[in-house]
């Protein structure tokens, strides 16, 4: 069979090469999420409010559960909304 | 076993101000009342909610930190859902790196 010629891209595959994600938390030393603080919780959430996966954002498994927790707590208190459509 | 918790609370936005400071310290009475020992004290003031709750959607928030002992928070919080004028509350015990988180923030902004 024979050997399928080497796909060529048209454009360089800049987009493969993801950058290194890491734990912002770690990174900073940060060791406590703040529930009162809803600027910073929005980085974790999408446009509709929802909370982003790890896979997305980088933050290592223990960071995750306290940001979820918080975020959970934020929107209790509706410094967070449950749903909505345009948030950023 | 004192533990340090923190709690905020929302109160309804038809408040004059003035009932609002007596709502405030109805809760300081209480807790003090509990043998606790209120260690900070913030209101945010009116603000606007996320989503309407009870079909108001500004509402009075108040944080208080304090220092009691772990049996009287269900009183309290039998005290918040009694009282008609609260319409959201939510309380946490803070664990050794929050404390020293609010310190932090404390020592920041004075």
């Amino acid at each position: 069979m024979a050997q399928e010629p080497e796909i060529r891209y048209l454009t360089p595959p800049s987009i493969d090469v993801k950058k290194k994600k890491y734990c912002r938390f770690k990174k900073n030393r940060i060791k406590y999420v703040d529930y009162k603080d809803p600027q910073f919780l929005k980085r974790f959430l999408n446009e509709q409010g929802k909370i982003l996966p790890r896979r997305i954002t980088g933050t290592s498994l223990k960071y995750q559960r306290k940001v979820a927790r918080s975020v959970k707590r934020a929107r209790h208190i509706a410094l967070l909304p449950y749903v909505t459509d345009l948030m950023k | 076993m004192i533990n340090q918790y923190e709690t905020v609370f929302i109160a309804t936005p038809v408040l004059s101000e003035k009932q609002m400071k007596e709502t405030v310290e109805k809760f300081k009475g209480f807790i003090e009342h509990m043998s606790g020992e209120i260690v900070h004290e913030e209101s945010w003031g009116l603000r606007k909610l996320a989503y309407n709750i009870q079909h108001k959607s500004t509402g009075f928030y108040h944080m208080i930190e304090f220092r009691m002992d772990g049996e009287n928070i269900k009183k309290l919080e039998t005290e918040f859902i009694r009282d008609e004028r609260i319409i959201r509350f939510l309380t946490m015990k803070m664990d050794k790196f929050a404390i020293l988180y609010s310190e932090k923030k404390r020592r920041l902004k004075a």
